[in-house]
């Protein structure tokens, strides 16, 4: 890391034991004036800078370390309407153990299920370190009234889940009701308990830079552990460009506040190639502080299966294919 | 400090170049020695391997050059536009299969990153020659010459003949393809000097020539030194000069060919004001400002060597700026993942230590991005300057190197009158989320191109040229075919 000089904005309230920027969400019209003051962001320079870090080339040892990092970040997923007991445990019993053929290698971060899945998984990955990490507050809309919204956190938690991913109110924050968002991810988090909660900002219906930049903002200053991109639900999902700029803000949020928050891309990240380029973002925007699955994850599920080929790969000097790898 | 995601070398592989022991001088579509048999030597600044032997041009050559560019001008020029296309379409289309290699050669022979050879460099060039092949058959249509508003012919816009060429070795070649690709489109011959320490790319150039079934004649390529540009200009049948390099050698030029009735265009040095106002997106503005100053280790003509950042937001800029440099990759310019290369010529490291040392001297504050530089070959570590003032001779003084100097401005007004306080007027950038101030900076600013919310952006459509000492003359764009053509 290099040295950080003092903080030129407002690090005070926390340095004096309050919450972060206590005084940008004293109301909404402070908050609305604390989000709309952040550094706009310049689309064509964001998104040459993001192709620009794809351009690393990544071999041999590198590549090695990156493959076993990637894979110890993936919260592995199934949201899906057809999901059953079974499914899940199925996809428990690949966390813990990826690849059947080397024991060698590193088990994942989570396991991701909806909140009527979590206990299931939660019986699975017992004792295996191996998080579980539920989806809630009506997920992936998030259409729902709050209690509703807070009903579907307790359950989750009540049921095993070490982590709570929740989705923001994108109606209310496109329509500028900052602390309407703020408030419900606050409420969220006092639910959470000792759950850490990833909040997800569905980036592809925010649509701007400058306003995932604010979402950004916002949910740390909530209380966020974890900023999310996306559920994998709509058309675009995390991208190089969006998830370097969330990675920007989780950056500058701890030079101000001292406090380190996590990010997860999540949805279209599917090959070795994509991930390792997501880690050189991770390493040369927030540092090496963040290569760690504490406090970077990938959302992803057929990610896995690749990563392990080119694992193989790597270790044997030849391709194997798709029925070397388990199909869960 | 070892970082936990070290990567590891990735070199691109020097297999796909091979670079003869000993080159000629390319002359009427023949390699040959120079006329008294002199050779010099051609070095790779990052190991300070030798790289080659080239032909160093005399008096005598050039006189055969140019008798030769000459010869092949009658019928170059008689040639319809449209054949001379297919002739410029054919070249660039050789550059892309040839650009792997071209780019290895290139970042062997000027030191610079292959990720910069690959990425920059080498489209550009190519895309400048597809840009002018269209021109080649629409000249009657490019605003030149005399046409009425009924668009009943009048006179067409007629070649000028031979054009003596020097370009300078920072962009060997891109600059060769902004010379070549407009004297061609437009029907005259050319003879173009490269740098003495970068010959190697416009001999590969020849070679692409000969590919394309190029007549005999109508490009010529000079390696050497001063001397021979010195001589290429004095010919007397020689019509219109184009010269990229320093302005004390511009002023040279424009006083050796004064009253002679020859053309000239002058791209000179620069001293580009990148100006930071303080609603500017930070994040990218200090991309911005890494591209402006850092791209090709500073030595571009137009970098954006003075920053000029809004004191209100100076130290947040600063501070992120240097975590920024912190994280330049510097080493082995063929290794993929190499950000800043080799210095060109020991002559420009010591140039640039020079004028380091005097902004030292002279008060202001120097800070280095923490990196191990190479035991061999030319380097420098990229650096900045705090506390200038536009009295400091880092502030006015082109340093062609990896320095930054940074000052500060309080309003809009007193930005614009610093960064039109130079001799130079090349370029200029403009960071701010305001259009409305973009557009009104920007109509102030005395500089051949003004970026906004970006820096070192080329494009073969876009006119470059400069200002006051910067030079005359447009390269680029419709306007670059202006400087070939009777009009």
């Amino acid at each position: 890391m290099p040295t950080t000089a003092a903080s030129p904005k407002l690090s005070a309230p926390f340095e004096q034991g309050g919450p972060p920027l206590a005084d940008a969400t004293a109301s909404d019209s402070a908050l609305r004036r604390f989000l709309h003051g952040l550094p706009g962001v310049d689309t064509v320079g964001l998104e040459a800078r993001a192709a620009s870090l794809g351009t690393r080339s990544i071999k041999t040892t590198a590549k090695a370390y990156a493959i076993d990092l990637a894979i110890s970040m993936i919260d592995l997923t199934t949201l899906e309407g057809a999901d059953t007991p079974g499914k899940v445990r199925a996809l428990a019993a690949k966390a813990v153990n990826p690849d059947p053929t080397d024991r060698t290698t590193p088990r994942t971060a989570a396991v991701c299920v909806y909140p009527d899945m979590a206990a299931t998984a939660a019986a699975a990955l017992a004792g295996s370190g191996v998080k579980v990490a539920s989806v809630a507050t009506a997920f992936p809309a998030g259409r729902a009234a709050l209690d509703v919204k807070l009903a579907d956190v307790r359950d989750a938690v009540a049921a095993g889940a070490d982590e709570i991913d929740m989705v923001i109110d994108r109606g209310a924050f496109l329509s500028g009701r900052y602390l309407k968002v703020y408030e419900e991810i606050v409420a969220v988090k006092a639910e959470c308990g000792s759950a850490r909660l990833k909040v997800i900002f569905e980036t592809g219906e925010l649509s701007t830079y400058d306003n995932i930049r604010r979402a950004s903002w916002l949910g740390m200053l909530a209380g966020a552990d974890f900023i999310k991109t996306s559920t994998g639900k709509v058309a675009t999902n995390a991208t190089p460009a969006n998830t370097l700029l969330m990675l920007e803000a989780v950056r500058d949020f701890r030079e101000q506040t001292g406090v380190q928050i996590g990010v997860k891309p999540a949805g279209g990240i599917r090959t070795t190639k994509d991930a390792v380029k997501f880690l050189v973002l991770v390493n040369e925007t927030a540092g090496e502080d963040w290569l760690d699955n504490h406090w970077f994850r990938f959302g992803a599920s057929s990610l896995l299966n690749d990563l392990l080929m080119q694992r193989q790969k790597l270790s044997t000097g030849r391709y194997s294919g798709p029925d070397y790898v388990t199909v869960d | 400090m070892a970082s936990v995601f070290a990567y590891a070398p990735a070199p691109e592989s020097r297999s796909v170049v091979d670079i003869a022991p000993s080159y000629g001088l390319f002359i009427d579509g023949e390699f040959a020695e120079a006329a008294d048999g002199k050779v010099f030597k051609t070095v790779s600044p990052s190991t300070e391997e030798v790289l080659s032997e080239v032909a160093q041009a005399g008096t005598e050559d050039v006189d055969r050059a140019v008798k030769a560019a000459r010869r092949a001008f009658e019928k170059w020029s008689a040639l319809p536009g449209s054949e001379r296309a297919k002739y410029l379409f054919r070249i660039a289309r050789i550059i892309q299969e040839r650009s792997r290699e071209l780019a290895v050669l290139e970042t062997l022979d000027n030191g610079k990153p292959i990720r910069e050879t690959r990425d920059a460099d080498l489209p550009l060039v190519a895309a400048h020659f597809f840009y002018y092949a269209g021109w080649a058959d629409k000249l009657d249509h490019a605003g030149f010459g005399r046409r009425t508003t009924e668009g009943i012919a009048g006179a067409t816009p007629r070649p000028l003949g031979v054009a003596g060429q020097i370009i300078p070795w920072n962009f060997p070649l891109l600059m060769l393809a902004w010379k070549i690709a407009p004297a061609l489109a437009t029907g005259n011959t050319v003879v173009l000097k490269p740098a003495e320490t970068t010959p190697l790319s416009a001999l590969f150039f020849a070679d692409i020539c000969r590919q394309a079934g190029l007549p005999k004649g109508v490009v010529n390529i000079l390696t050497g030194y001063g001397d021979a540009g010195e001589a290429l200009v004095a010919h007397p049948d020689v019509n219109k000069v184009a010269f990229t390099g320093s302005t004390a050698v511009g002023k040279a030029i424009a006083r050796q060919i004064a009253g002679t009735g020859k053309k000239a265009t002058l791209e000179l040095g620069g001293k580009g004001a990148n100006i930071v106002f303080d609603d500017a997106p930070v994040d990218q503005a200090v991309e911005g400002i890494v591209t402006g100053i850092f791209f090709n280790q500073g030595q571009v003509c137009c970098a954006g060597s003075r920053l000029l950042v809004q004191e209100s937001v100076h130290d947040e800029v600063l501070h992120a700026l240097k975590r920024r440099l912190s994280t330049l990759r510097l080493g082995d310019p063929l290794d993929k993942n190499t950000d800043i290369g080799a210095i060109n010529s020991a002559e420009q490291l010591a140039r640039i230590g020079a004028l380091v040392e005097t902004g030292e001297a002279e008060g202001a504050e120097r800070w280095s991005a923490p990196c191990e530089l190479p035991s061999a070959g030319y380097w420098f570590a990229p650096t900045l300057f705090t506390g200038v003032s536009q009295a400091h001779t880092v502030a006015r003084d082109e340093i062609f190197g990896p320095v930054l100097s940074v000052l500060t401005f309080r309003t809009p007004d007193e930005a614009v009158a610093k960064a039109n306080n130079t001799q130079y007027g090349l370029s200029a950038g403009i960071w701010t989320e305001k259009g409305s101030r973009i557009l009104a900076v920007a109509n102030k600013l005395r500089a051949g191109v003004v970026w906004a919310n970006t820096f070192n952006k080329f494009d073969p459509t876009s006119p470059f040229g400069g200002y006051k000492e910067s030079g005359f003359g447009r390269e680029g764009g419709r306007h670059g075919l202006e400087a070939y053509l009777d009009v």
